[in-house]
């Protein structure tokens, strides 16, 4: 367990700003991307990175190393900004996002960057996977833990209630699950297109402990994962309340910024808002 | 050169059958903006269901809607309406024999910069491995509004493949378009290139080049790939004497294995294939991606060469 104060709190708060710079200038030069999505979860990946989680860059396959499964893999943008910030590549490579060749695809590739632990973008599957890595651990008896990102209109898929139902049957204390509640998909509001509401019922009803904070409070952020590490023998479901765009005003609840990149213009005025 | 994406054209058609047919039906999950089913959610709210991000789900209410009368278009893009829900297309909606068209838009490399996994490369040779499921993938816009109506018209599955990129409009409103049936868009003694969906207007471009080096092909638009015109293919192999296949997908299963299937077994000429081998896809500009995975206009050329050493 790990202290939370002003200062750890305030460090990491800082990552998500320069995080939310870079989302907006590796979408900006890449002209086409997932902008809102990644935005929304810039304080949660913080939190994860920067704070959480015992990963080390030098060693990207380290094997008792925590596990970051981006189940929402549009919103790769966040991933990659984490990522060169922590120091698994040079950040000049956010540059080459999107682009013919680079290890920085559109949705996460793990064969072509280190760091990345799961190939998401088939949304509902990323949940699956991390099942999957928190069974490997209790199998081996390590003791790392693995923590997955999805969107709330991921939650309409049907396998992510078939891996929640796996996960606590197989007991995965192991396992934090995020759900970026932001009320946005691609073709509007989550619940007008296909309602998964209430949310924490639904995770409670199967048998996951739920914890709801407010997804751009970097000091609940950190408290529900400490507090997830005292929940035994089930996983934990951290339902984060979430603005869309959150950063840039003019992106801020707004489905158009779904899959829209910045032009120039967008960009400066997005990184004016953004100055320390 | 006047170009439309045949999701474009698709959209339009939709709305077209709306007003004349009130037992249309369309579905989309969460992609409407994109696979233009929007189009027809604006004008005909109460038949349009937004399934949300549940293709399996979209393709399983398909299916009950058609089986209580309705025609059902169901749309997502061909990763997700074939990958993701491909045991409900086989299971529910083919083997069931039901009136449910499966339109998915974004195949192929040409989505771009989303990446490998959003690029259907292996859609068609799925989706013709179903018995009793038709398999079409339109040249155009023009050809693609052509289909949606022949599909509204002839019950049953069907499986419709789109692009996203705007591609060059390759007919007027006169081409005779019959499902099943191969269109000669183009004579030549020399070998025959049969193209489905954006190749086609690649063949044609390759085709005038070769022209200038004294080389004539016949260029075939085999939209669709099943059931495939065995007729068609027996003639052009036997007054040309070679074919290259071509399609915006794997060589394994799609359009080049179905020529090749009617070639060994009924008229033996020398076949190559043009197409994605055998690999993923990854992110680029679409033209760029045309370039490293082998399907330009160059490409094509080169491989009309190595066909014509092997006769
Ligand atoms: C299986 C699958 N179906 C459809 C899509 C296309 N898609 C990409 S993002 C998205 C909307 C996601 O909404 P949400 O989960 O709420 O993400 P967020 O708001 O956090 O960006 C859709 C439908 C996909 N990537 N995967
Ligand atoms: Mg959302």
């Amino acid at each position: 367990m790990k202290e939370i104060n002003d200062s750890s709190v305030a460090l990491v708060a800082e990552k998500a700003r320069i995080m939310r710079r870079d989302i907006v200038t590796m979408l900006g030069e890449a002209g086409s991307g997932h902008t809102g999505g990644s935005l929304s979860a810039a304080d949660i990946v913080a939190c994860l990175y920067f704070w959480e989680m015992n990963i080390d860059p030098d060693k990207p396959r380290w094997e008792d190393r925590d596990r970051f499964v981006l189940s929402k893999g549009h919103a790769a943008p966040v991933l990659y900004a984490a990522l060169a910030e922590k120091g698994f590549f040079p950040r000049e490579e956010l540059m080459g996002l999107r682009k013919l060749g680079s290890p920085l695809q559109g949705h996460p590739d793990r064969k072509k960057l280190a760091g990345v632990e799961a190939s998401t973008g088939s949304l509902g599957q990323g949940i699956s996977w991390s099942v999957g890595m928190g069974l490997a651990g209790k199998m081996d008896k390590k003791n790392f833990r693995v923590y997955a990102l999805l969107g709330d209109g991921e939650l309409q898929e049907g396998i992510v209630w078939e891996a929640a139902m796996a996960a606590a049957h197989y007991k995965l204390d192991n396992l934090v699950a995020f759900v970026d509640n932001n009320g946005l998909q691609i073709d509007g509001r989550v619940d007008e297109v296909m309602s998964p509401l209430p949310i924490p019922d639904k995770f409670r009803a199967f048998g996951w402990e739920v914890l709801e904070i407010d997804g751009h409070d970097c000091r609940q952020i950190m408290e529900a994962l400490n507090q997830a590490r005292t929940i035994k023998g089930k996983p934990t479901a951290v339902i984060a309340r979430t603005i869309k765009g959150k950063g840039c005003s003019f992106m801020e609840n707004r489905a158009e910024w779904h899959g829209t990149a910045p032009n120039k213009e967008q960009v400066e005025k997005a990184l004016s808002e953004l100055e320390a | 050169m006047e170009k439309q994406a045949t999701r474009e054209a698709y959209g339009k058609a939709l709305v077209e059958l709306g007003k004349v047919h009130d037992n249309i039906v369309v579905l989309d999950a969460d992609l409407s903006k994109s696979t233009k089913t929007a189009d027809f959610a604006r004008e005909f709210p109460d038949r349009f269901i937004n399934a949300g991000i549940a293709e399996q789900d979209m393709i399983g209410m398909a299916s009950g809607l058609a089986a209580a009368g309705k025609v059902v278009f169901a749309s997502s893009f061909a990763m997700f309406a074939v990958g993701r829900a491909f045991e409900q297309v086989r299971n529910s909606v083919a083997y069931a024999h039901l009136d449910v068209k499966v339109c998915a838009t974004h195949a192929g490399i040409t989505v771009g910069e989303d990446g490998g996994s959003h690029q259907s490369v292996e859609d068609i040779a799925l989706m013709r491995s179903v018995p009793d499921m038709r398999v079409i993938v339109p040249a155009d816009g023009v050809s693609t509004r052509k289909a949606v109506f022949k599909l509204y018209e002839t019950e049953g599955p069907a499986y419709l493949r789109l692009g996203r990129p705007s591609v060059p409009v390759i007919y007027d409103e006169n081409v005779d378009f019959e499902v099943g049936k191969g269109i000669e868009l183009r004579n030549g003694k020399d070998a025959t290139l049969i193209a489905c969906g954006i190749m086609v207007d690649k063949a044609l471009q390759a085709a005038k080049i070769l022209e200038k080096n004294g080389i004539n092909v016949a260029v075939v638009d085999m939209h669709t790939i099943k059931p495939i015109d065995k007729e068609l293919i027996v003639k052009k192999a036997r007054e040309t004497g070679a074919i290259l296949t071509l399609e915006e997908h794997s060589i394994i299963g799609g359009l080049g294995s179905a020529v090749c299937e009617v070639v060994a077994e009924n008229y033996l000429v020398p076949v190559l294939r043009l197409g994605i081998n055998d690999i993923f896809g990854q992110s680029g500009k679409p033209d760029e991606l045309m370039e490293y995975y082998g399907l330009s206009v160059d490409h094509i050329v080169q491989k009309v060469h190595e066909l014509l050493k092997k006769k």
